[in-house]
């Protein structure tokens, strides 16, 4: 029969082996599903896992997307590893769009003639002002209230979205616009410089990759990361050693919101150069999926991060070539992450056929007693 | 005061699905298994229920077929948790943003569809009644059920025999394990029931409520549900005040839109957020109240026979 039975040790091969299966699995998943939907699996797979992949101008894209997935993510992996639960980075993600658009429209409207040097940085900052802001209710509610920061970070994810959608249809909205709920095109000083030529591709990528770098050592090689992380991992450990919860708390909260508000604040003065009520298309959320496939690490989330970017053009290809409804991206997403948490298990466990187990034990302990 | 009357009507209305997904999620958490896939277990019996009412023409088989989703949604939940020991959390958000992608999927076809009238169910007698028959006898039947079911609950926890095992289960599974209790099989059951009542709310909410079927119709409605257990200090009277009380606040947006008043549709949108916020951190405050009242082994695995 079957048996799962504990490994002696966490098995290292295993964390970097489960991401790969839980794939595996998924693409097996996503060529029934194909078949089922009467397209051709082979096609399907083609459209949805190499076709990204295979010209300059979709690898653009893809790295384009990734960049809010591994900003949102490699907060969300401090956060995680700190063992606070904040799930709200979609929340966060739209404030950080909303301030720094918000300023980039005042830039546009008040005609400032300050250079780009200038108004980016400080159109960027505003965006990591607005998530930190957003986060910091949740650890203040947690904080002084005990406040279950899962319930409340995701509560403002709704808050957020309406007062986006607020601000543009009301205030904030184009009087030139046709009525359509947007605000003017931002001002090019205000927009981050591109990074590859006839592609959308902007500085934001090139910023994302060295905050992967940052991120590690500050997980890895810095004091402050290492007493957030024990507080999570150990947390009466980290007590004995006076480390701080408050301290992690906060601190991760506000790590995490700082980038996911940074991350808005890219998409806004970005690609989009204008606040729309779809600024995000839930990339805080699939920026949860990244982090555990990313196994909260942030080389690891480099790589997921552009595998389900991939899968975001994947479904927008899938649409236009194939018909299929973009929404597939979601079930893929979903199902990534599903089956990475049941692939992990092999991390701990390990599964083993074993046969007629009550025998063998039976014959152990009568030759125990017979010694 | 018909106005009234009919206020409190849609209150009711409103506030059970919240009621139903909240009982469900108790019964969950009784037994030390929290779940943050409602939401997800909501959407897909949503459009589960919303496609078999569409197809059968009878809203009873789309109640029934919502429950069956709600069910094989906590059934994938069930498992992993139980038997492969992961994450509690982490599993109940895969189920979430699973159960989002899939709804989105299947219900593309559904969009735009209409259900045409669904049934309400005049008490006899009480129906009649000036004011109160309008205010709360010509509900939904599940409205009244909900209100049965909350009495039922109460019962099975503090009255009978399989209710305290499944309490026994959730404050010390090593106990219950120890005792003879098949801990695994109790914790599945109650997943499997959480599932079908969310599943049944959420059927509700795309058949009875809405009754049509958008991408991400529950907007939110199954974390609602699991502030309401932790509001409710896993009691279930309190869970059906607390989704009457979510129910007002959510249909006195709409009152404070028919009376003019000058506020923005979206920021009255926020309203039942940011009670649910507000309410959890009153709520909270306390950390012995929810400490006594919580399951004590809420969101810890158990692994027999270590």
């Amino acid at each position: 029969m079957l048996s799962v039975e504990a490994r002696p040790q966490p098995s290292a091969a295993m964390s970097v082996v489960s991401p790969l299966l839980a794939l595996a699995l998924t693409v097996a998943i996503a060529a029934l599903l194909f078949w089922l939907l009467g397209r051709d699996p082979a096609r399907g797979l083609g459209v949805f896992f190499v076709e990204p992949l295979s010209t300059r101008y979709s690898l653009a894209e893809v790295a384009l997307k990734s960049t809010p997935l591994i900003l949102c993510a490699l907060g969300l992996a401090v956060c995680y590893r700190a063992n606070v639960w904040n799930i709200g980075a979609e929340g966060q993600f739209l404030l950080g769009a909303i301030s720094a658009g918000g300023v980039a429209l005042w830039v546009t409207t008040a005609n400032i003639g300050a250079p780009r040097g200038v108004m980016v940085p400080v159109v960027l900052l505003a965006g990591i002002a607005g998530g930190m802001a957003w986060a910091a209710i949740a650890a203040l509610l947690r904080d002084r209230f005990n406040a279950n920061e899962i319930l409340v970070s995701l509560m403002l994810v709704y808050v957020a979205q309406q007062l986006l959608n607020y601000l543009v249809f009301v205030p904030w909205k184009d009087p030139l616009g046709f009525n359509f709920p947007q605000t003017k095109t931002f001002v090019a000083t205000t927009l981050l410089p591109n990074l590859l030529p006839q592609s959308r591709l902007h500085v934001g990528f090139a910023v994302a990759l060295a905050l992967v770098a940052i991120f590690w050592a500050f997980l890895f090689r810095s004091w402050g990361g290492y007493q957030l992380q024990i507080g999570g991992l150990a947390p009466a450990a980290a007590r004995y050693a006076g480390f701080s919860a408050r301290a992690s708390l906060w601190g991760a909260m506000l790590i995490s919101g700082g980038m996911a508000g940074l991350a808005g604040a890219m998409e806004a003065v970005g690609p989009l150069r204008q606040l729309t009520p779809h600024v995000s298309t839930g990339y805080g959320f699939t920026a949860i999926i990244v982090c555990f496939v990313g196994r909260l690490h942030p080389i690891g989330i480099v790589f997921s991060g552009m595998l389900l970017s991939m899968f975001l053009i994947g479904g927008e290809l899938g649409q236009s070539r194939l018909g299929l409804p973009n929404a597939l991206t979601g079930v893929f997403q979903g199902l990534l992450l599903f089956l990475l948490l049941a692939c992990d298990t092999l991390i701990d466990y390990r599964v083993r056929w074993r046969r007629a187990a009550p025998a063998q034990e039976d014959a152990q302990v009568s030759a125990a007693g017979a010694s | 005061m018909n106005e009234v009357a009919l206020l409190i009507a849609a209150t009711i209305a409103s506030g059970t699905p919240l009621a139903l997904a909240g009982l469900g999620l108790l019964l969950n958490e009784k037994s030390g298994v929290v779940n943050l896939g409602a939401e997800g277990m909501m959407l897909v019996a949503a459009i589960a229920g919303f496609a078999a009412t569409y197809h059968s023409g009878s809203e009873w088989v789309g109640f029934g077929a919502g429950a069956l989703a709600g069910m094989a949604m906590a059934l994938m939940f069930g498992v992993l948790v139980i038997w492969l020991n992961t994450n509690q959390y982490a599993t109940g958000l895969a189920l979430s943003l699973f159960g989002a992608g899939l709804s989105a999927f299947v219900g593309i076809n559904y969009v735009g569809k209409n259900l045409g009238e669904h049934s309400t169910y005049e008490v006899p007698g009480l129906a009649q009644v000036p004011f109160l028959g309008e205010a709360f006898f010509k509900q939904h039947p599940l409205a009244y059920i909900a209100a049965i079911l909350t009495l039922a609950i109460a019962w099975f926890l503090y009255r009978s025999r399989a209710g305290l095992v499944l309490r026994a289960v959730g404050e010390a599974p090593e106990s219950a394990h120890a005792l003879g209790v098949p801990v695994r099989g109790i914790r599945l059951a109650a997943v499997l029931a959480g599932g079908a009542l969310c599943g049944i709310a959420g059927t509700f909410l795309s058949v009875v409520y809405a009754p049509l079927w958008v991408e991400g119709l529950v907007s939110g409605r199954g974390w609602i549900a699991l502030a309401l257990t932790t509001f409710a200090t896993w009691r279930p009277a309190r869970v059906l005040a607390g989704a009457y009380l979510f129910g007002g606040v959510t249909m006195l947006q709409f009152q404070l839109q028919s009376e003019g008043v000058q506020i923005a549709s979206q920021l009255l949108t926020m309203l039942p957020y940011l009670a649910t916020i507000v309410v959890l951190a009153l709520i909270s405050r306390n950390p012995t109240w929810i400490r006594v009242n919580m399951p004590g082994s809420l969101g810890k695995p158990f692994y027999p026979g270590a």
